[in-house]
């Protein structure tokens, strides 16, 4: 095959993760504005916002998860020893948050609030893990080429929890901006007004982390500021700060979808410095996809499958989220 | 934790997390198929009876898909967090089998579940029944990746190691390994029995409540002969898998029969009950059958079976486990076997609805299927140890370097939430039962082409939560 399968798969691998953060993102965030809004009834709608496309992103995590095993099985094996702490909780967080989720509609009213807990619980430890994992990625894998060679602690630092922050923020946006999109009235006007106090903190938490990884890892400040690598790079954090104020203005102008798009658009930004800071490594610093692939015959075993399936369940995904268009109002029942 | 090494502790949790994991998409794997029997049943008939148990266990299915899956997500992951050791040497086998069976079981999530639990009133009948059909078969090639899999770690080949990892050379030797048809078959079988067995009690119950139903007696009637059919065919198929195991993992056969030594030359006792001790190297307080060890696994009156004594202490599987699950597994079979018989004459004397004591016992033997399913898996895998892959990787050299105190509060938090979630939708599910078929609430209503209706497997249920 004249194809580079480890380059394929790692572009299905960070695909299906970028497909996971934008599906999840929204829904997990809806979980963590319910500590701001307690009103039951507001509190459904918000909920039925999701109900009929949420479950379709265990799909991605579990496709990331078994593509990475799949294709750079040692990676798979380096890297999540080294983050087993927060994915445990990351993997605990959404299994409660997503049957708090189902059952929640089937509680008496009485018993809802444990489910509405279980569900603010729930999202919350899955988003902060998922941060904390995130940031403990970028740190750097103590990997010595044959396996994790560091402690089960060492994702543990100041800049993971500061990425745990800032992915609560992140996550919160999203769920906010869906909102927007989503409802009508009161509640809408709420979600607007809580998206202004969420963007700043999130634009903070970026420049923060833009400013930190450079200090604090060499190795990707050279990749940055390196010319001519600095000239292409630049209209990131360029875009970056267009897309806020274009965020800010669509907030006081009070359009309904556009602020959830450039909400995304702010996370594939994030994503995309993230992937400049990294590529080609999978085990950071040192260990790139071609050091740590499987051998051709598993890639390309896996591939052919992978290739048939991937495109049948994005048609039906975004089939779903066409037929669910529209706003949600009070008393529409989903059960 | 308990002073329990974390070796042990991680064994612990990978148990307790796969079995809750293998209980869920065994009934989705017999429901399926069930399911799918229903409604062609109904097509061809047209009788309700069929359409109302179709509704009646399609809502159970759907609760339990959900369970399946969400249990399914840690397992992706467990194999890389705790189980780095295993992951980096044969992932380039592993992970491309687990890689199908999660494609597999999300293809027919995506394609095909929407249509089969929330279009009823919307699509056309052959549509309808063909979605059906398509997840019932999805459910069976998902199990065929999976069981795959696992036997390669039982019965490997195929592969090159090289550099201390093991390369793929010939995916059809890897997929079909030595072991794999008659585990297939086995497990296929089991989930169909555990399936029946759950059927019929749900049946007994309502029974038992009072409410013979038509729906009632007629999956109650189904069930058994079900049971006609698979109880004395798992028989066979475990037979012949024994056999199989016999010659490639003798250590594990030794264990199983709790078979110490064959100096004395004599032909091999069958051991019933006794209690193996792995340090005194010896069976107590043994009742056993002399030469029907010798006669059931070799077909021999004079030929040994493999001896524990014979394999270094080292590579010993822990007897006094797998004597005492396997021995609940066939156990439980011949209670199956007891319960179709009875059953199935009962009912050609038709007296099946009014048996009281015959009810009960069906109610009893309700669980039955997933315990000696349980019992089965531990009988293999832990009849695998001291291998993870069978005679290339043991399980001590294939853990993530996690201290006891990790692994002690991972498996914790993994009992406090698997308790509270999974016991919920046990209860859930049992509540549905209770309700019993017939019940003239709608088919639930939705999926994807349908304005504002539910899309995700646990909404087909509508009912509430009682205790709640």
């Amino acid at each position: 095959m004249g194809i580079d399968l480890s380059l394929t798969w790692a572009v299905i691998i960070l695909f299906g993760l970028m497909m996971y953060v934008v599906m999840d993102g929204f829904d997990l965030g809806i979980g963590l504005l319910f500590l701001r809004v307690h009103d039951e009834q507001e509190r459904d709608i918000m909920m039925n916002t999701v109900a009929p496309v949420w479950d379709g992103n265990e799909t991605w995590l579990v496709l990331g998860g078994a593509g990475l095993f799949a294709a750079f099985p040692l990676a798979y094996a380096v890297v999540l020893e080294a983050l087993a702490i927060p994915l445990i909780v990351m993997l605990l967080g959404l299994i409660f948050r997503g049957v708090a989720f189902e059952f929640r509609f089937k509680a008496s009213p009485e018993r809802r609030h444990v489910w509405d807990k279980a569900f603010i619980g729930g999202s919350l430890m899955a988003t902060a893990a998922q941060g904390v994992a995130l940031g403990g990625y970028i740190q750097g894998i103590a990997f010595d080429g044959v396996r994790f060679s560091g402690g089960s602690l060492d994702w543990l630092t100041p800049f993971s929890l500061l990425c745990g922050v800032g992915l609560l923020f992140a996550y919160a946006l999203l769920g906010s901006t869906w909102l927007i999109m989503k409802t009508e009235g009161a509640l809408q006007q709420r979600m607007y007004r809580i998206t202004k106090p969420l963007m700043l903190g999130l634009l903070v938490m970026i420049a923060l982390v833009s400013v930190w990884t450079p200090l604090a890892y060499p190795n990707i400040a050279a990749r940055w500021f390196s010319l001519p690598n600095l000239l292409w790079f630049l209209p990131v954090p360029l875009l970056v700060m267009l897309v806020g104020w274009w965020l800010w203005r669509a907030i006081a102008f009070q359009d309904t979808a556009l602020p959830f798009v450039l909400v995304l658009a702010l996370v594939f930004l994030g994503y995309s410095g993230l992937g400049i800071s990294l590529w080609p490594t999978i085990i950071p610093p040192d260990a790139s996809i071609w050091q740590v692939a499987a051998p051709a015959q598993s890639q390309g075993f896996a591939l052919v499958g992978t290739l048939f399936i991937l495109p049948i369940i994005l048609m039906y995904t975004a089939w779903s989220y066409y037929v669910f268009r529209g706003k949600v109002n009070p008393g529409d029942a989903y059960h | 934790m308990f002073g329990i090494a974390a070796i042990d502790l991680a064994r612990v949790q990978f148990a307790f997390t796969i079995s809750f994991h293998i209980i869920f998409p065994a009934i989705t794997i017999g429901l399926a198929s069930y399911l799918a029997v229903l409604e062609g049943l109904w097509l061809k008939t047209q009788r309700d009876t069929y359409r109302h148990l179709y509704h009646f266990w399609s809502k159970i299915f759907a609760v339990n898909f959900a369970m399946g899956v969400v249990s399914g997500i840690v397992m992706a992951y467990q194999f890389g967090t705790h189980w780095s050791g295993f992951s980096a040497f044969a992932g380039s086998v592993t992970g491309p089998l687990l890689t199908y069976e999660v494609l597999t079981a999300f293809f027919l999530e995506a394609g095909f579940l929407g249509v089969m639990l929330f279009g009823w009133e919307r699509v056309g009948r052959g549509l309808h029944f063909f979605a059906t059909c398509m997840v019932a078969l999805g459910t069976l090639v998902s199990m065929f990746w999976i069981l795959s899999s696992n036997s390669w770690m039982q019965t490997p080949q195929g592969h090159d190691i090289v550099n201390g990892v093991v390369i793929p050379v010939d995916w059809m030797k890897i997929v079909f390994n030595p072991s794999f048809p008659y585990r297939l078959a086995h497990m296929a079988l089991a989930a169909f029995l555990s399936t029946a067995l759950f059927v019929a009690a749900s049946a007994a119950w309502l029974l038992l409540r009072g409410r013979p139903s038509p729906e009632v007696r007629t999956m109650l009637s189904m069930a058994l002969l079900m049971l006609a059919i698979t109880a004395p065919l798992q028989a066979v198929v475990g037979d012949l898998h024994g056999l199989n195991t016999l010659e490639h993992q003798p250590a594990k056969i030794a264990a199983i029969e709790g078979h110490w030594d064959n100096s004395s030359g004599e032909p091999t006792p069958l051991i019933l009950f006794g209690w193996p001790d792995m340090a005194g190297e010896e069976t107590r307080f043994k009742l056993e059958i002399p030469v029907l060890g010798s006669l059931l696994l070799q077909h021999s009156l004079t030929e040994q079976i493999p001896a524990l004594k014979e394999f270094a202490p080292e590579d010993r599987p822990n007897s006094t486990i797998v004597f005492w699950s396997f021995r609940l597994m066939v156990g439980l079979g011949v209670l199956m076997i007891v319960l179709a018989i009875v059953g199935n004459t009962l009912r050609v004397k038709r007296r099946l609805f009014e048996s009281r004591r015959f009810l009960l016992f069906t109610l009893c033997m309700g669980p039955a299927g997933l315990v000696a399913l349980l019992a089965g898996w531990f009988t293999t895998e832990v009849g695998r140890q001291p291998w993870v892959v069978y005679g290339l990787l043991r399980t001590a050299d294939a853990a993530s370097a996690h201290s006891a105190l990790h692994l002690s509060i991972s498996l914790t938090a993994f009992v406090v939430v698997y308790l509270a979630v999974f016991g919920t939708g046990v209860i859930y599910m049992m509540h549905l039962v209770n309700k019993g078929p017939g019940d003239p609430s709608a088919p639930a209503l939705g999926g994807p082409g349908h304005h504002r209706t539910p899309a995700r497997p646990l909404s087909a249920a509508n009912e509430t939560l009682t205790a709640h």
